[in-house]
């Protein structure tokens, strides 16, 4: 598969609403010593968007935005902001706010002087900066503590200040480096939904780092999916569920089977005994190449299935864990054992089929959710 | 895509802000201050090493004539078996009375905490005199040594050990209360005895503190000079000859030969201590569990009798020095009163010496935390510049190898030095000021990079985005948080300041006479009492100046309170 025919077609797909883009980024590549840690990154980010850069540990995403930021500049590549070339300019003379994991709130001032802390360096008279602070810790949710110190709140209040200071003097361009990681879940939950929320009403174009999917499949407008060093893809939230673009994305979001077959030409595949039809997706590859077909355990399809549903065939529960609103079960086809992937079967399911261990059923891979990607 | 992967693109020269050029001219100037105040002096020192009295360059004689003169290179001998005799005896009792302090639960734990750090406030000295009222031709319990002589050896390792004792014991404290509790109960359950856990928890948990302790010590004793210089009679030591051949012959070329040889053992017990903090790093984890000592009778009872016999002696020495310093005239009149005390009609500098030291202190505290906590802070936060950054990180840690004796008779070769414009401060107490900061830099910078990067890193960026100057968010943040490891920086310079005794003996001048030369000039001229009040002048003063920085401490700690805990 080419991945950068993938990444254009992706990106071209998205300019959302018709805005512009208010932030390119062409070509950039980091490099510390020898180690390549971003090779060649382009990417458009629309105004009033929601960017989320996603990808395991040490894929560049945390670099690529500091990169953003003027923290740590890249090596070559440009990086335009509103039209205007800021490749090569420090964090200061740059246009944006930031909240960090760590929050990064200074102990010692209050936090309305946290807040306050951005405003009080420009010309803004007092009161201006008393009526802002206010409006922006009300905004964020937490009016009435501005008394306090930062170690008198809790890790979500203590975020929802950085916010508020990142926001204090109206930047162009928000950059989350993965604000909500260090919160329980249920804050992090219910953070979530805020950010979006205020990210939405104040139309400020947002970057946000995270290694978290639910995370970034909730929040993003599109996501950008990164490994090591590259962009594997972009995509809107649905988009890159649905449609990975590589096996890597396949595997890093969500839950996805991966099974060995053949490719048999006309769009087929070969998985064992079974002749599977994989649309377009299977269109472009050579006969007798091995590909992996990947599909989602939730698109299994176990209801309805008749003789003449495509692509059906005939299986074993081998085993079945319950998950509480539904089974994830082992299952293979019914004449190859050592074949075996995930399937979820819905309570209601089991409950009227009386599914057990051991138990033969029919199911299929619809065609529209399989995905297929040649091993060469 | 493939074709244009192959052009290279053009390297992006990030632009400097005002803040970065800012930084790094401060980075400069720190690194200005250290080649000027360290690395220039030690240079001439040894280029003087290579030359003779005319100045011209005669390779290694000098170097052959020292290994030719058995009175001189014999204090090579000397020197180790001291250090290590000394050292061996330091760590064996502070270890003890560290797992005491940390381990038992003894009473009375804060008291003899307190009691065993007194020695840091006294100078090296002091102990030494109080030897010779103790041991010495007229001493009150001379017999003890069954005739042996307190004036050699003996006396100097006795007094090394009281005076390296509390900085084995802050290290080994350290090292033992960071225990995991877990790994004990880990032992516990699987029926190791006690002493199986010690050796193989307890000892594996404290190794890189004990080694550091050991180097630490070894250094001390190898490098100090007030100690032999007072009791150690006809026993030359390398810090002594030194100065004999300074002061005594006015032999410059076979001084800093002598400074040379000391210099190696300094720095290889400084670059093995290097090595050994570094790999201490990774032991600490978050999740470790502290260890709770649990209620043991006997074994509380023994520690407790141990430590107030350590604590019974320390207060001894301290309190014969005292002592010594009322009597009227030992051993026939032994009147109390403050005849000692009469410094103006004595040699070695009178009252004034005592004001001049006070002074002397007070400016290397001031100036000596601005410049190291400046100079920390830069580079620490300065972004790229990573060559000049490493350069000068080496060169903060560099004066930790370098004895205070070497360091002063460096002074005099570069500052003395008659084409060197800044000459004019020799004879100063600027260049006392200079020398003492530079000595005791590598600590207090040590102290400041942990204060500095237990700060969120990222303060800087978030100042960068909102437009603060660096120097804005130093002033309101980083100095307000760091308050208590500035206030032990200069705590820390000012009593070493104080007692200081080696840097300082080649710099000081008819004008700037220091308090702790003054002791050790008048011991030297005979009038051991008035250097033994002297002495304890020095100790009040440390110690009024510790008691007011606990207080102050306590003071902001409650202050600061409000942002620190819940």
């Amino acid at each position: 598969m080419n991945k950068g025919i993938a990444v254009v077609e992706m990106t071209a797909g998205a300019g959302i609403d018709g805005r512009k883009p208010y932030l390119r980024i062409n070509n950039v590549t980091k490099k510390f010593g020898d180690f390549v840690a971003l090779n060649r990154v382009s990417l458009d980010v629309y105004e009033g968007e929601f960017v989320c850069f996603l990808g395991p540990s040490g894929c560049g995403k945390t670099t690529l935005l500091r990169a953003i930021a003027g923290l740590d500049i890249q090596t070559s590549g440009t990086i335009e902001q509103a039209g205007k070339d800021i490749s090569d300019l420090p964090a200061s003379e740059r246009d944006f706010g930031i909240v960090f994991q760590s929050y990064a709130l200074f102990p010692n001032l209050t936090v309305n002087r946290n807040v306050a802390y951005g405003l009080e360096n420009r010309k803004v008279s007092k009161a201006d900066i008393t009526a802002r602070v206010e409006e922006l810790l009300n905004l964020v949710g937490m009016p009435e503590q501005g008394q306090k110190y930062p170690a008198q709140l809790s890790g979500g209040q203590q975020q929802r200040v950085a916010l508020a200071r990142a926001l204090a003097t109206s930047p162009g361009l928000l950059l989350l480096d993965e604000p909500l990681s260090a919160l329980d879940a249920k804050v992090r939950v219910r953070l979530r939904h805020e950010v979006k929320h205020l990210q939405h009403k104040l139309d400020v174009t947002t970057i946000m780092v995270t290694h978290d999917q639910e995370e970034a499949l909730t929040m993003a407008d599109r996501i950008v999916v990164m490994n090591q060093g590259v962009i594997e893809q972009v995509g809107t939230p649905l988009e890159i569920y649905r449609r990975p673009g590589s096996p890597f994305v396949a595997d890093f979001v969500g839950t996805m089977n991966f099974l060995a077959a053949t490719a048999i030409g006309n769009g087929k595949v070969r998985m064992g005994n079974i002749e599977l039809s994989a649309g377009n997706d299977g269109a472009n590859i050579g006969e007798g190449t091995p590909v992996t077909l990947c599909v989602r355990p939730e698109d299994v399809m176990t209801r309805n299935v008749e003789a003449d549903t495509p692509n059906a065939f005939e299986v074993t529960v081998q085993d079945m864990e319950f998950l509480g609103s539904f089974y994830r079960a082992d299952i293979s086809p019914r004449d190859d054992e050592k074949t075996v992937f995930l399937a979820d079967l819905s309570i209601n399911l089991v409950r009227d089929k009386n599914i057990i261990k051991g138990m033969n059923l029919p199911v299929a891979f619809p065609e529209s959710r399989i995905r297929v990607f040649s091993q060469t | 895509m493939t074709t244009a992967a192959a052009i290279p693109l053009p390297e992006i020269k990030p632009k400097l802000s005002g803040d970065d050029r800012i930084m790094r001219g401060f980075i400069l100037l720190v690194g200005v201050w250290m080649v000027i105040a360290v690395l220039l002096p030690l240079y001439f020192m040894l280029s003087k090493s290579f030359e003779d009295n005319d100045g011209n360059f005669i390779g290694l004689l000098n170097y052959a004539e020292y290994f030719s003169t058995p009175a001189l290179f014999y204090s090579i001998e000397n020197s180790f078996f001291i250090a290590v005799v000394s050292t061996v005896i330091t760590i064996t009792l502070a270890f003890i009375y560290a797992y005491a302090l940390t381990r038992s639960l003894m009473p009375f734990r804060g008291a003899f905490k307190v009691i065993a750090m007194i020695p840091l406030l006294a100078p090296s000295l002091l102990p030494a005199i109080s030897f010779v009222y103790f041991f010495g031709n007229q001493g009150v319990i001379k017999g003890v040594l069954m005739g042996e002589t307190i004036y050699g050896p003996i006396g100097i390792i006795m007094g090394e050990v009281f005076y390296t004792l509390p900085h084995a014991l802050m290290i080994l404290v350290t090292a033992l209360s960071t225990a995991d509790g877990r790994l004990y109960e880990a032992a516990i359950s699987l029926r190791a005895g006690k002493i199986k856990t010690f050796f193989t928890v307890t000892l594996p948990g404290i190794k890189y503190g004990l080694i550091s302790a050991i180097f630490v010590v070894f250094t001390l004793v190898i490098t100090d000079f007030g100690i032999p210089k007072v009791i150690g009679g006809q026993f030359n030591v390398l810090a002594t000859d030194i100065y004999k051949q300074v002061i005594g012959q006015q032999n410059f070329e076979m001084g800093a030969v002598v400074s040379v040889v000391l210099l190696i053992p300094a720095i290889a017990a400084f670059l093995v201590d290097r090595i050994v903090q570094r790999k201490q790093v990774a032991l600490l984890t978050a999740r470790a569990v502290p260890l709770e000592p649990k209620k043991s009778r006997g074994f509380d009872t023994a520690m407790g009798i141990y430590c107030a016999t350590i604590a019974f002696v320390i207060l001894a020495i301290i309190g014969m020095a005292i002592y010594a310093s009322l009597v009227t005239f030992w051993p026939y009149n032994l009147t109390l009163g403050f005849t000692n005390y009469d410094f103006d009609v004595m040699d070695g500098g009178g009252w004034e010496s005592f004001g001049n030291s006070l002074r002397m202190a007070a400016y290397t505290a001031v100036f000596g935390t601005a410049i190291i906590f400046t100079g920390a802070y830069m580079v620490e936060k300065t972004k790229g510049f990573a060559l000049a950054r490493g350069a000068i990180q080496f060169l903060c840690i560099l004066p930790m190898a370098v004895p205070g004796m070497v360091l002063g008779l460096a002074y005099i070769f570069f500052f003395n030095h008659p084409d060197n414009p800044l000459g004019m401060i020799y004879g100063t107490m600027v260049i006392l000021v200079v020398v003492t900061i530079s000595h005791f830099y590598t600590v207090s910078h040590l102290t400041a990079l942990t204060a500095l990067k237990q700060m969120d890193p990222e303060f800087e960026a978030v100042s960068a985005s909102l437009k603060v100057p660096f120097f804005r968010t130093f002033l309101r943040v980083t100095v307000p948080v760091c308050l208590p490891a500035i206030l032990d920086i200069s705590i820390y310079l000012f009593v070493n300041a104080m007692t200081t005794v080696s840097a300082v003996i080649f710099l000081y001048s008819s004008d700037t006479n220091l308090a702790s030369v003054a002791a050790l000039n008048m011991d030297d001229a005979g009038d051991v009492a008035p250097a033994a009040a002297m002495s304890v002048m020095i100790v009040l003063a440390s110690a009024t100046v510790r008691i007011l920085h606990a207080i102050l401490t306590r003071g902001l700690a409650r202050r600061l309170q409000a942002w620190r805990k819940r």
